[in-house]
């Protein structure tokens, strides 16, 4: 993979060498604003540069930050991060062909995956084929993830510790989209590889379904050879805004060993509900999603294991000047603010009833300055309560984080 | 360049605040006397980093990689002695033996004497044989300030004995001698008698040291072998006669080491309020009412080879001895030398933070049955009951401070 990606890279590079004796060598693919976009529409809803004849458009960004946190009183001081850069290149092979691909090296380079590597193929707007490795269109932040598109720096704990994102897995599928005036409906259908047992065999004492994105054999083959399905449906008004309600579901485990069987099939469900809108006039944004997980644990396992898990984030994001500043024209400075929480565990003891608790809450105020679209420049403030599943006294982390994000 | 000078001293201000308010922003550690989390003081800063490192390997969570199991009840040390503290019920052991004409069976070539009542994946939970037929469930006790009463010596406990009653209190605590663990290495604080020696760890102190205790624990609570005790756990029932894949010992002596370290170095449980005047008064109904006949107050090691050990003064209120509970609390379930209605008297430091890792509620005593100080003292019978009705007869003023004494420990 390394090697791989090491090529990419030097390919890249080559001929971006070459573009600086020739300033109109690389050009900026025109993005099409004459359609409404969905967030099912986020992976080709990128800038893109188009180096001479080459067939292909690059493009990328690169999420940059430092932060200050503190635990109960215990802080590990100022640290800076490079949480991802990401390459991806796109091309259109034919009319109503194209392939794109999304590489991601995280935290420096110490994981790097393809995180979208798929080929569509487009029979009519109502019907695509998707393949490849592609983005499960559970919510809307696992396909709508770029760091540039956000105000904020950390990713909602919903999205990354219930809903898993990125969860890439390889399989086909097919989309489509029906628009009329003002309104388009959109559907995504795909069977992929999927989950693993790590998600109850993991070493975070609870079940963790990030766990699964260890298994790295889920590009090769699946697991317990039981796709995994994953349906979403979206509609969007241009003027109110977009809501989409999605599912994931699949067999987990591995029940049958050379033909014998040697457990129940246990599944894994994921249902969630995404909205965002903006309010005229006032251009208030709101974008949101809520996650529901329904898990399938053995009655051999303990209870701190959950059965049900659900969270979201509500952001609310606010521009307060919009104009030329600093020598960039149309350049925006926001407020924002988020709320998240994600429930691990929902249910009771069976021993004394009481709730099981494990969960954590965060609210996070933060400033962000935008001189482009691409470009974005934030400052958060980030508060959390982590309740054990006793619900004992919650432990508090807070801190600042400075950042930026930017497309290239 | 257009310079938005408002922007700019907007953002200059709020840099400045911001700065100023920064570590005012950041959560504040709670106060020492708050949690059960912390060192004795005195440590040597490579006593510090080495008590560190076990506080990750007490935290340490095993998956079935690890060797979990086959068959356990938790996952890790901590998920039972949360914070340190006294455990829940969701935790509670269970333990059985089969008791016939006074004999007692541990059931050991059945899975004995520990219910083992979780399994990793594709592996029988184990079920209770049928010739059980006495089981008692215990609930995690607190492990702060195990360094101290390690440390003292089998005289200071011996001191408080007396198992004929010669004082004529109505008080008769006597030693638990229980045969050592083939790894026991006798100190200079341990007294034999017979090749037995006293046991100060465990609710029926049937443990000597706290490396016995742990030794046990790993095996019997989470499947893990050690150095000490090789031999992986498996469903007798199941016909499996196989344990877990991960290669036995599971974890080495230095890791079993480094967990009685920890223990050995946290801090004796803080006290809270002491000058409070309600505390003060309950403090001494609790003197008068003759409570700390048996929740001896204070004690003081011996030498240790952790010299901020050595020579300390502690305030545990307990004295390690047994005694004679009553009916109301026999489980059934004798276990070294002692009966079944004999109970060693746990210390009732850390008491006052029991529901800060319970989940906001109390359940004290031995499986957790008692969910108010109040209702605790009430089930004391036996030798207790003479205790147990002083304190009924206080009026409501003195019961609430007593129980604001301990609510301060």
């Amino acid at each position: 993979m390394r090697k791989i990606a090491l090529y990419i890279l030097v390919l890249l590079s080559s001929n971006l060498l070459e573009a600086q004796t020739d300033s109109s060598f690389i050009k900026r693919v025109p993005v099409d604003t004459s359609k409404l976009k969905m967030n099912m529409d986020a992976v080709y809803n990128r800038p893109f540069l188009t180096m001479g004849k080459m067939p292909v458009s690059v493009g990328g960004y690169l999420e940059a930050n430092s932060s200050y946190f503190g635990t109960d009183g215990v802080t590990e001081g100022l640290s800076f991060q490079i949480p991802r850069l990401t390459v991806f290149m796109s091309s259109a092979i034919k009319k109503r062909i194209k392939f794109l691909t999304e590489i991601e090296f995280e935290e420096g380079g110490k994981e790097i995956n393809i995180e979208f590597a798929s080929m569509d193929i487009e029979f009519h707007p109502l019907l695509n084929l998707r393949g490849g490795v592609i983005m499960n269109p559970i919510g809307a932040f696992n396909q709508n993830h770029d760091g540039p598109k956000w105000e904020f720096i950390s990713r909602p704990f919903s999205a990354t510790t219930i809903i898993p994102s990125t969860w890439s897995n390889v399989g086909f599928g097919v989309y489509g989209k029906y628009a009329q005036n003002n309104f388009v409906w959109a559907y995504e259908a795909y069977l992929t590889n999927g989950f693993d047992d790590q998600i109850i065999n993991n070493t975070e004492n609870r079940t963790w379904l990030p766990a699964s994105k260890q298994n790295a054999e889920r590009f090769e083959e699946s697991f317990n050879g039981v796709p995994l399905v994953t349906a979403k449906t979206a509609f969007r008004h241009r003027k109110i805004g977009e809501i989409g309600f999605s599912w994931m579901g699949g067999v987990y485990n591995k029940f049958e060993e050379e033909g014998v069987v040697v457990d129940t099939k246990r599944r894994v469900d994921l249902v969630a509900i995404d909205i965002n809108s903006t309010i005229p006039k006032l251009n208030t944004y709101i974008n949101g999603e809520w996650v529901w997980a329904l898990i399938d644990v053995p009655g051999n396992y303990p209870e701190q294991f959950g059965k049900k898990q659900r969270g979201g984030f509500l952001d609310i994001v606010q521009p307060v000047l919009r104009r030329k500043m600093f020598g960039w024209e149309n350049s925006t400075l926001n407020i924002a603010f988020r709320t998240e929480y994600a429930d691990y565990n929902v249910g009771t003891f069976t021993d004394t009833g009481g709730n099981i608790f494990d969960h954590v809450v965060a609210i996070v105020p933060g400033i962000s300055f935008r001189p482009s679209q691409q470009t974005v420049i934030r400052f958060n403030y980030r508060y959390h309560w982590n309740v054990d599943p006793l619900g004992n006294p919650a432990s508090r982390t807070a801190g600042f984080q400075f950042g930026f994000a930017t497309y290239f | 360049m257009e310079l938005p000078k408002k922007t700019l001293i907007l953002f200059a201000l709020g840099s400045l605040i911001i700065t100023g308010a920064c570590r005012k922003l950041l959560p504040l550690a709670p106060k020492d006397e708050e949690v059960l989390a912390g060192t004795i003081p005195g440590l040597t800063p490579a006593q510090e980093h080495e008590h560190l490192v076990a506080d990750a390997n007490f935290g340490q969570v095993f998956s079935k990689a690890d060797g979990l199991g086959p068959i356990y009840v938790q996952t890790s040390c901590a998920n039972c002695h949360v914070g340190n503290g006294k455990g829940h019920p969701s935790t509670t052991i269970t333990r059985f033996a089969n008791l016939n004409g006074g004999v007692i069976d541990y059931l050991i070539s059945k899975g004995g004497p520990q219910l083992q009542n979780r399994s990793i994946d594709n592996y029988p939970v184990e079920l209770l044989p049928a010739e059980a037929n006495v089981i008692t469930k215990r609930i995690a006790p607190a492990v702060m300030g195990l360094g101290f009463i390690a440390a003292m010596s089998d005289q200071s406990i011996l001191d408080n004995a007396d198992p004929n009653d010669t004082n004529g209190d109505g008080i008769s605590g006597r030693c638990n001698y229980v045969d050592p663990t083939s790894f026991f290495i006798p100190q200079n604080i341990h007294q034999p008698n017979s090749g037995k020696y006293i046991g100060r760890f465990g609710k029926k102190a049937e443990k000597v040291t706290i490396q016995d205790q742990v030794v046990f624990a790993l095996k019997q609570d989470i499947g893990i072998t050690s150095d000490f005790d090789t031999d992986d756990l498996y469903n007798y029932a199941s016909g499996i006669y196989t344990g877990d894949n991960a290669p036995d010992p599971e974890v080495s002596a230095s890791f079993v080491n480094s967990l009685v370290f920890y223990m050995r170095t946290l801090k004796a449980p803080p006290r809270r309020n002491e000058e409070d005047a309600d505390v003060k008064a309950g403090q001494s109904l609790f003197y008068q009412v003759g409570c700390t006949n048996c929740h001896a107050p204070t004690f003081t090691t011996d030498k240790s080879d952790i010299d901020a050990l050595s020579y300390k003064t502690f305030h545990p209120f307990s004295d390690f001895l047994l005694h004679d509970m009553g009916s109301g609390l026999d489980d059934g379930y004798p276990e070294g030398g002692a009966n079944s209605y004999e109970w060693r008297t746990p210390p009732l430091w850390g008491v006052g933070l029991a529901k800060d890792s319970q989940g906001g509620q109390m359940f004290l005593l031995h499986d957790g049955r008692a969910h108010s100080f109040e209702e605790a003292i009430m089930m004391h019978g036996g030798e207790a009951a003479s205790r147990r009705d002083l304190f009924s007869a206080l009026n409501d003023s003195q019961k609430k401070q007593v129980i604001k004494f301990l609510e301060s420990l």
